[in-house]
């Protein structure tokens, strides 16, 4: 490479990671908890256990189960529901003042027996709560959201600028050289060239998924003002149903309909994920990869007829699969705590990278302080001698 | 002088088993949990070993 060009990359090597590092510093020190949240609200005694019963245990009427909720907090709306797929014997209820209602309730109930089982900390309590927004939005909604996602853009030239700057560094040096006893400079700049390969892939895989999400909120209005609108425009006008239909009847239908595929949890009206007039019940397979995907089916919420269901367009698709990409959550404990050594080589690679614009051109600033000394009258040789 | 070959034939290999573990563990299950966790440990061992090893003699 041209020495030109050398620079030029260099250019937008150095300007597009010093923007985004503060950032992306914060993003690996916040994701490490969310790695492990499960464990740690395991830890903390956030955990809902089902009472153990015999494994045919017949399941309760899930109106049933809602009514348990409504009982609990009787000026509340349902706003969602969802099971996990591990763990059938629960319903997670979401209730809140109105559909979108930002501070909501959230309760476990007992999914054969329809009593309440706990009401865990919303977000994993304090701690975790404060990691997830540090981590997905600043505590700024969609626009934190945005703002991370254009700084996850900037890692992405970053790191793109960096694999075509590595070839030149390494020109006479063998893979994962790092020159000790010389200059700490030195020692830092082969680190980061080092660990930077070496996480490349895994950083360009998480950085892209970490992007896609950043556009979730965007996307799934973009889906509602289309598909979703589109799927309910014959309700267009007609007053919201009153009194709501059974959800029994509701998911039983949906079932029936998608054979082989299990609720994965429904939106009530006039959530984002339904219509004012339809239950939004999302179905989903039971695989690695099936589990991740949804498929919609859209109920009347007044007669729990089924009025639409149909794949999701390619770009929530897309967004569902970024998802355990960038969690790292869908390879067992391994993969979890390579994950984790893995942001912390990425936190080394940030870290070396940002000594390293700090120490750049020590020549330059030393010629700078010797012309300040001798300005001063200075003897620059006996100041040296008396160090 | 090193050859294009030469500076890159370790990093080629590293990113593909990358990209292998990363999609077995996405497709399947079980068995292929354990493969998709062997193949993305190899550059975090590659890495930590370059990183932590002592200081080599200047040659």
């Amino acid at each position: 490479m041209s020495p030109v060009n050398v620079r030029r990359w260099s250019w937008i090597h150095k300007w597009s990671s010093l923007v985004c590092t503060v950032f992306m510093l914060l993003l690996c020190l916040t994701g490490l908890p969310l790695i492990y949240s499960h464990e740690i609200g395991h830890l903390l005694g956030n955990d809902v256990e089902a009472p153990a019963m015999p494994a045919h245990t017949p399941r309760a009427d899930i109106d049933k189960v809602i009514a348990t909720g409504k009982a609990m907090y009787p000026n509340k709306v349902m706003m969602y529901m969802s099971q996990e797929l591990d763990e059938p014997a629960i319903w997670n209820l979401t209730l809140g003042d109105h559909p979108n209602d930002e501070h909501y309730k959230s309760i476990a109930v007992d999914a054969r027996t329809a009593q309440f089982i706990a009401e865990p900390p919303i977000e994993g309590g304090g701690f975790m709560q404060l990691m997830f927004h540090l981590h997905v939005d600043l505590f700024a909604d969609v626009w934190g959201k945005l703002f991370l996602g254009f700084m996850g853009l900037l890692l992405l030239v970053a790191i793109v600028s960096g694999v075509v700057l590595y070839a030149p560094f390494m020109r006479k040096l063998d893979f994962g050289t790092v020159r000790h006893g010389r200059t700490a400079r030195l020692k830092w700049l082969d680190m980061h060239n080092l660990l930077g390969i070496v996480t490349l892939v895994w950083l360009l895989v998480v950085g892209t998924t970490g992007v896609i999400n950043t556009l979730s909120d965007v996307l799934l209005k973009v889906w509602q003002v289309t598909e979703i609108a589109e799927m309910t425009k014959p309700y267009q006008g007609q007053p919201v149903p009153a009194k709501l239909a059974s959800m029994q009847a509701t998911i039983t239908r949906a079932e029936a309909a998608e054979p082989g595929m299990k609720v994965g949890f429904v939106a009530f009206p006039g959530t984002p994920f339904a219509s004012p007039h339809h239950y939004g019940v999302y179905m989903h397979g039971d695989q690695a990869l099936t589990s991740r995907l949804y498929k919609p089916v859209l109920v009347d919420a007044q007669t729990a007829e089924i009025t639409d269901r149909r794949k999701l367009p390619w770009y929530l698709t897309a967004l569902l699969v970024s998802q355990p990409l960038h969690f790292g959550d869908y390879g067992g404990a391994g993969l979890k705590f390579l994950w984790a050594l893995l942001d912390l080589a990425t936190i080394v690679v940030l870290g070396s990278g940002l000594y390293l614009w700090l120490k750049r051109g020590r020549a330059a600033k030393a010629a700078e302080k010797q012309a300040a000394r001798e300005a001063a009258g200075a003897a620059p040789v006996l100041a040296r001698e008396g160090n | 002088m090193k050859t294009k070959r030469a500076i890159w034939a370790m990093p080629i290999l590293l990113g593909v088993l990358t990209v292998v573990g990363l999609l077995l563990a996405l497709v399947g299950d079980g068995v292929w949990d354990l493969v998709s966790v062997a193949a993305l440990a190899v550059p975090v061992l590659v890495g930590a070993w370059y990183a932590f090893r002592p200081a080599q003699s200047p040659h």
